[in-house]
């Protein structure tokens, strides 16, 4: 590795720079144009920003570089395909949040409020959202080619700072938006502070805090290995709490039921891809060769979240908090990914990101639809017979749960296929059978829904299917194509994954 | 012009002009179906005519690449064993429609609905058995769940939706054992120095891996047959299923998908895994004596005429196990034409014992009495179909059941002999239903029962044709069936045990 002079890479930038400018633009817009106008301008600038991002990273995907940013962001085929993942998501969070009917008024006023009485009289849309959205997706971005501590910490707060945000914004149920709003702050600054705290034990330990001083240090093994251990597993904390694995999951179901439903979707999808982006390249290239050390305890961490969330998940009654903790559940999955710590493990774990987020962002979008005369109906009961009444809504959520729960023909099973043999092929025959096994449960309550859906005799009490805004029906339809499609087809994603992801040191 | 893929896709083209046929239509839909299925089942006759018995290769074979990633292929192809269950499945598809014509009515949902599930799970049917490739068998194996699960859960009767769940929950827990040896079979095939599922390539791969592994792997596989077959103790969703099905769902799920489970023993258990089916026989034919004689004694018990069908048949999977596991090739080929035979005589149970229920509103059989006098075509047809299930001589049963037997005790005699007292059982559970339902006084409410009208003698004829045609004449199946049956013995390094006894010395 030379040393090269301290520039930075612009082309290589670029993308994260663009949705950047494109945050920066929204926040004017917010500041100096007519309220009447905001959430047009909001949404195309929204929508461009991504989309010119997408082209500049495909513009300028095989250029392979450990310098982008002096040695802070590594550009590599890997980070092509996890910042592409989480653009492919935004853009179709994006679509959701356009639907503003779920977003508070006015998020600054007391709820029950007159203050807010009159913002919901004025119709005042939260339109600050969007530039919330582009901020958080910056973050995301950063976070997956990151190879600096530091810089991987700026990124997580970037990414984490908007979001806490944004699970606030809620426009029913708005002290259960804000309590998660709290929680997911308080917990998650908690998470930072493990996360910067392992930081300094892992300086401690390498003098260094780029990965390649950090990965120098471990393969030299001169150290002081107590350091090592403690900060691998506080780093480790921190980004498992915001993949939501156990035990660091209690913030998932009551922030995930509590935001807003488009906002739970980009959460639980993009910042999954993020968070596993910045694990696996850890993971896969700093620590790799201390692998004796943290692999039991992450074979423990993913059998028991899987497990977790597996079993917990039986007992929901509400939409929101069953997907959540199907949420830890997948969680527990891609862990088998990382600790499959081989070329495979990492191609499948890209596939399963991208095709897990995508459904996910399906099927919450299916949730904003299912209301009744005061918004969002989550309460499962109330989804009975479902089917009968709207079939092809409740057809399309059957179809993600199926794809969530595996089944062949979705791409849920491919992923589920190319992630437990990633890990089997690495010798981990528990993860293998826990994964399996697992399966089997989570399968029930997916089925359970199915059930309740199709098989139940609707209720009475008003829910219905509202007739879903034209953003909205695009994401549902993108979803649930690239769901059957990866499923069936999936051959061009996986060979192109396989062809480009690399990560480079 | 033969080809597998044309026979599968037909029945799901038909399935896509029914799904723009309007809904109110019913009558169109339902001629449609009929004119559907029957092509199929001339097409595929017209195949097996084509079918070169002498040849023991794969024929129509045609494979083409599907996920190159993983070395997974669209491959198809079959063997004497393969082809006559395709035939059987596709004879059996027509008979269900026109027997069961006005099932699709009083369902959960529309009658389009219900002939489109019917025609894909018919695609579906063809595929398993034609699936060359263990990948691809698996995904088919695993997505026709779906179909049968929403015909049981939407158009069967009592507690339809607690039936097709528990059917569902037993088959994806099998299938996810399955999954977990498939992915097995994957990561080990690297010792073959190729990545393939291709069943032919596969079939060396024991002679690779350790014995363990081997066990492992093969029971992953066996119980998810095991399930499907059914066999005892994995039995108890068959008898819930089956009574909640409509009479025609449950001949396609006893008589068709039920035999996937036992082809999967042939093809998959002892063609890829010979050394251990050998280590597992000894418990597999305990096991399959016990449900001979279990099921026939629950049949004796039964007081619904379809609980009791279906307890037949988990005696009558009893002896299919028995004869595959006896490894000679008499019992295979006994075996094999006992899938077939069950197949029409369990149609002809059920669909008979169908329409009985339907004109009595009842399927208890304490209910039925002197219908020999009041609709004596009927139950002339259910006297002859039950001394098909108990193997009458001169019935096509009996030759199955005979040549099991023989199979059977040439290797395994102490469990042939106890076998034989599932014959006399046989007799006592369907003579004790003929005598109450059929004869005797008349139960009140019975007086007014119509006998058959023209449509259902026209679907009940090819059931009861086949049922005495192969009893008098089996060889055009047993030319078809035993070049496949000897090669599976002796590619899996069986030989049949010289007869002990020196008659006509």
């Amino acid at each position: 590795m030379q040393f090269t002079s301290p520039v930075l890479d612009y082309a290589l930038l670029a993308p994260m720079l663009i949705i950047l400018g494109g945050a920066i633009i929204g926040v004017l817009i917010e500041a100096f144009l007519s309220s009447v106008y905001r959430l047009q301008a909001q949404l195309f600038i929204s929508v461009m920003a991504i989309i010119t991002s997408l082209l500049s990273l495909v513009l300028v995907r095989d250029r392979l570089s450990v310098t982008a940013a002096m040695k802070t962001i590594t550009f590599d085929g890997a980070g092509v395909l996890l910042q592409g993942s989480i653009l492919i998501i935004a853009l179709l969070s994006i679509f959701l949040i356009a639907d503003q009917t779920n977003f508070t008024a006015a998020a600054a006023t007391v709820p029950g409020s007159a203050q807010e009485r009159e913002a919901v009289q004025a119709q005042s849309r939260t339109t600050e959202v969007f530039p919330l959205t582009l901020f958080a997706v910056a973050g995301m971005m950063l976070f997956t080619v990151a190879t600096d501590l530091i810089t991987l910490f700026v990124a997580l707060e970037v990414l984490s700072l908007p979001l806490y945000l944004m699970a606030g914004l809620a426009r029913n149920r708005r002290l259960a938006s804000q309590e998660a709003a709290l929680k997911y702050f308080l917990l998650g600054a908690f998470a930072s502070a493990f996360f910067i705290f392992g930081a300094s034990f892992i300086y401690g330990y390498s003098s260094s805090l780029t990965y390649s001083g950090i990965q120098a240090a471990v393969v030299g093994g001169a150290g002081n290995d107590v350091f090592l251990l403690l900060g691998m597993a506080l780093i480790s904390v921190g980004l498992l709490f915001k993949i939501g694995a156990f035990p660091f999951h209690a913030w998932t179901p009551d922030v995930y039921q509590g935001s807003p439903t488009a906002i739970t979707a980009f959460m639980a999808a993009a910042t999954k891809v993020a968070a596993f982006g910045a694990i696996l390249r850890l993971f896969y290239v700093v620590f790799a060769n201390a692998e004796w050390e943290w692999k039991p305890a992450a074979v423990v961490i993913a059998i028991a979240t899987m497990v977790f969330g597996s079993l917990v998940a039986i007992t929901q009654r509400d939409v929101k908090r069953m997907l959540a903790y199907s949420s830890i559940a997948h969680a527990g999955f891609l862990l088998s990914g990382v600790i499959a710590l081989n070329k495979a493990g990492l191609d499948a774990s890209i596939f399963y990101l991208l095709s897990y987020g995508i459904a996910t962002v399906g099927a919450f979008a299916i949730v904003t639809i299912i209301r009744d005369s005061s918004g969002e109906v989550t309460d499962l009961n109330r989804w009975s017979g479902l089917g009968k009444r709207s079939p092809v809504v409740a057809s399309t959520f059957a179809f993600f749960l199926l794809a969530f729960a595996g089944i062949p023909l979705t791409s849920g099973f491919i992923g589920k296929f190319s992630i437990f043999s990633a890990a089997y092929e690495s010798g981990s025959l528990a993860i293998l059978i826990a994964g399996v096994l697992s399966s089997a449960i989570a399968a029930f309550f997916y089925i359970r829904v199915i059930v309740l859906m199709f098989f139940k005799d609707p209720v009475e009490d008003g829910t219905s299917v509202v007739l879903p805004s034209a953003l909205t029906t695009i994401a549902i339809t993108i979803a649930a194509v690239v769901t059957l499609v990866l499923g069936v087809f999936p051959a061009p994603v996986l060979n192109f994954i396989e062809s480009t992801a690399t990560f480079i040191r | 012009m033969t080809s597998l893929t044309a026979l599968a896709l037909l029945p799901l083209l038909g399935a896509l002009f029914i799904g723009i046929i309007p809904s109110a239509k019913v009558d169109l839909i339902k001629k449609f179906a009929l004119g559907t299925t029957v092509v199929v089942a001339m097409y595929a006759i017209y195949m097996a005519t084509q079918f070169k018995s002498s040849n023991v290769a794969l024929q129509f074979v045609e494979k083409h690449e599907w996920i190159p990633a993983f070395g997974i292929n669209y491959s198809v192809g079959v063997n004497g064993i393969a082809l006559v269950l395709i035939v059987m499945s596709v004879i059996l598809t027509p008979i269900v429609v026109l027997a069961g014509w006005h099932e699709s009515e009083g369902g959960r949902w529309s009658a389009k609905v219900f002939y489109v599930l019917i025609l894909v799970l018919e695609t579906m049917m063809i595929g398993v058995f034609a699936a060359t490739d263990i990948f691809l068998f698996y995904v088919i194996f695993e997505a026709m769940l779906i179909p049968v699960y929403f015909l049981i859960g939407g158009y069967g009767s009592g507690e339809r939706a607690a039936a097709a769940v528990k059917f569902l929950i037993y088959s994806l827990f099998g299938g996810l054992l399955m999954l977990a040896s498939i992915i097995g079979i994957y990561v080990n095939s690297n010792k073959l120095g190729v990545k393939s599922f291709d069943i032919t390539v596969i079939s060396e791969l024991h002679n690779y891996i350790s014995p363990m592994t081997q066990n492992l792997l093969f029971l992953g596989f066996f119980i998810a047959f095991a399930i499907k077959a059914p066999l005892w103790p994995l039995h108890t969703w068959l008898p819930d299923a089956a009574k909640a099905g409509t009479p025609g769902t449950s001949v396609l799920l006893l008589g068709v998908l039920d035999k996937v489970g036992t082809f999967g023993m042939i093809n998959f258990c002892i063609a890829l895994f010979p050394e251990a089916s050998k280590t597992f026989t000894p418990v597999i034919i305990t096991l399959s004596v016990i449900s001979i004689l279990y099921g026939a004694f629950l049949a004796i018990g039964a007081r619904d005429l379809k609980r009791l069908i279906a307890y037949t048949s988990i005696s009558h999977f009893g002896f299919i196990t028995m004869g595959i596991f006896a490894m000679t090739s008499q019992g295979l080929s006994g075996a094999t034409l006992y899938m077939f035979n069950h197949g029409f005589s369990t149609a002809a149970l059920f669909i008979v014992g169908g329409w009985m229920i339907a004109r009595r509103g009842s399927s208890t059989i304490a209910d039925f009495g002197g219908l020999q006098r009041i609709t004596p075509v009927m139950a002339w047809m259910f006297f002859l179909a039950g001394m098909s299930s108990l193997a009458l001589p001169g019935l096509s049963s009996f030759v199955s059941e005979f040549l099991v037997l023989v199979g059977t005790y040439t290797r395994y005699p102490v469990a042939a002999i106890i076998a034989t007292f599932g014959i006399v059982l046989a007799a006592l559970y369907i003579l004790i239903p003929v005598q109450k339902a059929l004869h005797g006084p008349t139960t009140p409410g019975n007086e007014s029962l119509k006998d058959l009208n023209l449509r259902e003698k026209i679907a009940i004829a090819p059931v009861m044709a086949a049922i005495v045609a192969f009893g008098i004449y089996p060889s055009p199946l047993l030319n078809i069936i035993n070049p496949a049956t000897a090669q599976v013995i002796e590619s899996a390094g069986f030989t049949d045990p010289a007869p002990t006894e020196n008659v006509g010395k």
